[in-house]
C-alpha cells in the first residue's frame, strides 16, 4: 500500500533551479503521468522520486516514509529507463531476476518470479537470449518485466517509448495500460508525448519550466486547460489562439470581426480586457459537418487555405484577423482553396485567457 | 580480360604484398629467436647461414648456469625482477586507471578537462628527458637501485594511458546501468563491479597488457636507475652480454628469447579482449 506525496520539492544544480517547489500527491494504485516540453524538469522530479537525484529542498514520501534520504536500493521502487538499461552481458532471465537475486532470494523463489514476469509479458520463449538478440519492442517489455519481477510499491517510467517507431509505439502504450490493469501498482510516468498522456493517465500532471502548471483528470485537462499554455500543449491539433479585446460584450479581433463572449464566461471578463480567445478545431465547423449539437453556437465565415484529407475528416487551414485557425470538417466533401464557408463556432466549448497573465479567465 | 579475373589477379597481389611486408616485419624476430638456438660461430659466419644446420639449447643451458661452458649471469633474477616490477606496477596503474578513468566518464568535477589535459600532455614528454631529474630525486630518496623506484616511474608512465583507455570504456557504458542496477537492488560499490566493471573488462584489460609490456620492454630509464641484481630487469641484464670487445651474441639472443616469450604468451591470452578493446566495440547493443 503506498501512495506518493511530494510537498514543496526543489532542485538545484548549483546556483540554478530546475524545479521549483512541486507538491504533488499520488494516490495508491493510481496512473499519474508527468508531461511536458522537452527540458521541463520531469526527469528530474522522477529521479527524486527514485532516489537517483538528490532532493535540493522539501520532503518526498513513499507511503508513510519520508525517503529524502534513503538509496535507491531502500524505496522499494523500479524503474523503466529511456534507453531500457538492460544489462548487456545477461541474458533476459539473469536480466528479470538480478533484483532479486541482490535482494538474497532462493533460487527457486527466483525462478518462480521470474517464470511469472515472463508470463505476464510474454518473453518465456526468450529466456535465453541476450537484450542484444532482441528487437526494441522486446528490449521494452524485459525492462518493463525486471520491474515488474520485485513486487516493488511502485513503478517509474522515464519516457519508456520514445525509442519506438510510431506503430510499436502504440502497441506497446496498449501493454503498458494493459500491465497496470493486471499488476495494480503505483505508477508515475513521464513522457512529452500528450498523446500517451491522455491515453495512459488516471491523472495528468502538465508541467512547465520546472513548475506544475495544472493537475488533472485527461478530460479535465483537456476540456478546462487553466492555461494557454496546456492548451496548445494538450490535443492535437493545438487549439487555436487568438489575441482580442473584451468590447460591447463581444469578443473583438484585431481585424474588427467580433463573436459573442460565452454565457458561461460572461460575468469573469471585464470591458476592454486584453484577452486570448481558444477553440479547438472540432469546434469550429462547417455548418453541416459537425459533430455534436453545440448548445451555444454562433456563425462565422471564412476562406479555405488548404484542406488535408484525413479520412473520415478534413482538417482545414484558414485565417481569422490574421492569424491561422485549424478548423475540422466532419463527413468531408471536396474543398477548393479560396473557397468561403460558413462555420459554425460552438461557444461553450471555447475558452477565454486573460492577455496579460495567460491564465484562463476561469481560473481563481 | 575478364572481370573476375582481374580481381583475382588483385587479390593474389594484394596477398603477396601483404605477405612481404609481414616478412620484412618478422624477420629481425625471427632471426633473434633462431639465434637463440643456434652457436656464436654460426651467428656470425660470413656470408650469413640463412638455414641453422642444427638447432641446439646449449645458449639456454649456459646462461641458465648450466653445462661445460657457464655465463655468469643471474638471469632468474633478472626474471623475477621484471616480473615483480611490471606486475606491481601495471597492477597499480590498472586500479588508478580504474579509478580515475571511472571519475572523469562519470563525474563533474571543476577543471576536468584541465586535468585530463594534464595528463595527456605528460605522455608527451619523452620518459628518457626525465631520466637525470628522476635519477637525482631517486637517489636523495634513497630509492636508486631499487624495485620500488622503477615501480613508481612505470606506475606514472603507464597512468595517463590507462586512464585515458579505460575513461574511453567507461563513457561508453550508459549511466543508466548503473541507475538499474541500483534502482535493482545494489549499492554504487555493487552496481560498479556487477555490471560496469565486467562491461569495461575489455578495456581493462588492453589497458592491462600495455602497461605490462611497457614495463617489461623498458630499457632506457631502467638501465639508469638499476644497478645490481636486486633491481635490474630483463632488457638491462641483455647488456651484460656485451664486454669489452666481445658480444656474446647467442646468449643473447637467447635471453631475448625468453623476454619475448611471456610477453606473446599474455597477448594470446587475452587476444580477444585486446582486439574488442582496440576496436572500442565492447559494450554495444
Ligand atoms: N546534471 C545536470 N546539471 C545541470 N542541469 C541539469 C542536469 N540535469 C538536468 N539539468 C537541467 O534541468 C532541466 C530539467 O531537465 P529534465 O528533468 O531532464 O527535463 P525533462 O525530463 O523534462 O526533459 C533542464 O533544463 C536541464 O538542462
Ligand atoms: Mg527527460
Amino acid at each position: 500500500m503506498a501512495g506518493i506525496k511530494l510537498e514543496n520539492v526543489t532542485k538545484a544544480y548549483g546556483k540554478l533551479e530546475v524545479v521549483h517547489g512541486i507538491d504533488l500527491e499520488i494516490a495508491h494504485n493510481e496512473f499519474v503521468v508527468l508531461v511536458g516540453p522537452s527540458g521541463c524538469g520531469k526527469s528530474t522530479t522522477l529521479r527524486m522520486i527514485a532516489g537517483l537525484e538528490e532532493i535540493t529542498g522539501g520532503v518526498v514520501r513513499i507511503g508513510d516514509r519520508v525517503v529524502n534520504e534513503l538509496p535507491p536500493r531502500k524505496r522499494n521502487i523500479s524503474m523503466v529507463f529511456q534507453n531500457y538499461a538492460l544489462y548487456p552481458h545477461m541474458n533476459v532471465r539473469d536480466n528479470l531476476g538480478f533484483g532479486l537475486k541482490i535482494a538474497g532470494h532462493t533460487a527457486a523463489v527466483i525462478e518462480e518470479r521470474v517464470a511469472e514476469a515472463a508470463d505476464i509479458l510474454g518473453l518465456s520463449e526468450l529466456l535465453d537470449r541476450i537484450p542484444a538478440e532482441l528487437s526494441g519492442g522486446q528490449r521494452q517489455r524485459v525492462a518493463m518485466g525486471r520491474a515488474i519481477v520485485r513486487h516493488p510499491d511502485a513503478f517509474l517510467f522515464d519516457e519508456p517509448l520514445s525509442n519506438l517507431d510510431a506503430k510499436l509505439r502504440v502497441q506497446m502504450r496498449a501493454e503498458i495500460k494493459k500491465l497496470h490493469a493486471k499488476v495494480a501498482t503505483t505508477v508515475v510516468y513521464v513522457t512529452h508525448d500528450q498523446v500517451e498522456a491522455m491515453t495512459l493517465a488516471d491523472r495528468i500532471v502538465v508541467m512547465k519550466d520546472g513548475y506544475i502548471e495544472q493537475i488533472g483528470t485527461p478530460m479535465d485537462v483537456f476540456n478546462h486547460p487553466v492555461s494557454t499554455f496546456v492548451a496548445s500543449f494538450i490535443g492535437s491539433p493545438p487549439m487555436n489562439l487568438i489575441p482580442a479585446t473584451i468590447s460591447d460584450g463581444t469578443v473583438r479581433f484585431t481585424d474588427g470581426t467580433a463573436l459573442p463572449v460565452p454565457n458561461r464566461l460572461k460575468d469573469l471578463v471585464r470591458e476592454g480586457q486584453e484577452v486570448v480567445f481558444g477553440i479547438r478545431a472540432d469546434d469550429i465547423t462547417p455548418i453541416g459537418h459537425g459533430i455534436h449539437e453545440a448548445r451555444e453556437t454562433t456563425e462565422i465565415e471564412l476562406e479555405v487555405d488548404l484542406a488535408e484529407l484525413l479520412g473520415s475528416e478534413t482538417l482545414i487551414y484558414s485565417r481569422l484577423a490574421g492569424q491561422e485557425v485549424q478548423c475540422k470538417m466532419f463527413d468531408p466533401r471536396d474543398l477548393t482553396p479560396g473557397e468561403r464557408l460558413t462555420f459554425r463556432l460552438s461557444l461553450d466549448k471555447a475558452h477565454i485567457f486573460d492577455a496579460a497573465s495567460l491564465q484562463s479567465v476561469r481560473a481563481h | 580480360m575478364s572481370r573476375a579475373l582481374k580481381n583475382r589477379l588483385r587479390a593474389t597481389a594484394l596477398w603477396f604484398a601483404t605477405f612481404l611486408l609481414m616478412i620484412v616485419i618478422s624477420v629481425p624476430g625471427l632471426w633473434v629467436v633462431l639465434s637463440g638456438f643456434r652457436p656464436n660461430r654460426e651467428i656470425l659466419a660470413k656470408p650469413p647461414v640463412w638455414i641453422p644446420e642444427k638447432l641446439t639449447l646449449n645458449n639456454f643451458a649456459k646462461i641458465f648456469g648450466f653445462g661445460q661452458d657457464q655465463v655468469a649471469i643471474p638471469v632468474l633474477e633478472y626474471f623475477r625482477n621484471s616480473l615483480v616490477i611490471a606486475t606491481t606496477s601495471t597492477l597499480i596503474a590498472l586500479i588508478i586507471g580504474m579509478a580515475g578513468g571511472y571519475a572523469f566518464a562519470r563525474f563533474r568535477f571543476r577543471f576536468k578537462n584541465t586535468w585530463f589535459l594534464g595528463l595527456m600532455l605528460f605522455r608527451t614528454v619523452p620518459g628518457i628527458a626525465l631520466s637525470l631529474p628522476v635519477f637525482m630525486l631517486w637517489s636523495r630518496l634513497g630509492i636508486i637501485d631499487t624495485k620500488l623506484g622503477l615501480i613508481i616511474v612505470y606506475v606514472s608512465l603507464n597512468v595517463p594511458f590507462t586512464i585515458w583507455l579505460i575513461d574511453g570504456f567507461f563513457r561508453q557504458i550508459p549511466g543508466s546501468l548503473s541507475e538499474a542496477a541500483q534502482v535493482d537492488g545494489c549499492t554504487r560499490w555493487q552496481a560498479f563491479w556487477r555490471i560496469e566493471f565486467p562491461l569495461a573488462r575489455s578495456g581493462i584489460a588492453a589497458a592491462g597488457v600495455f602497461a605490462f609490456l611497457t614495463s617489461w620492454n623498458e630499457f632506457a630509464l631502467a638501465s639508469q636507475l638499476t644497478r645490481s641484481t636486486d633491481s635490474k630487469t630483463l632488457p638491462v641484464g641483455l647488456m651484460d652480454f656485451t664486454a669489452q670487445f666481445t658480444i656474446d651474441w647467442a646468449g643473447m639472443s637467447a635471453m631475448a628469447f625468453i623476454i619475448i616469450v611471456p610477453a606473446l604468451i599474455l597477448t594470446f591470452i587475452v587476444q580477444k579482449h585486446l582486439i574488442a578493446g582496440l576496436t572500442f566495440g565492447g559494450v554495444k547493443g
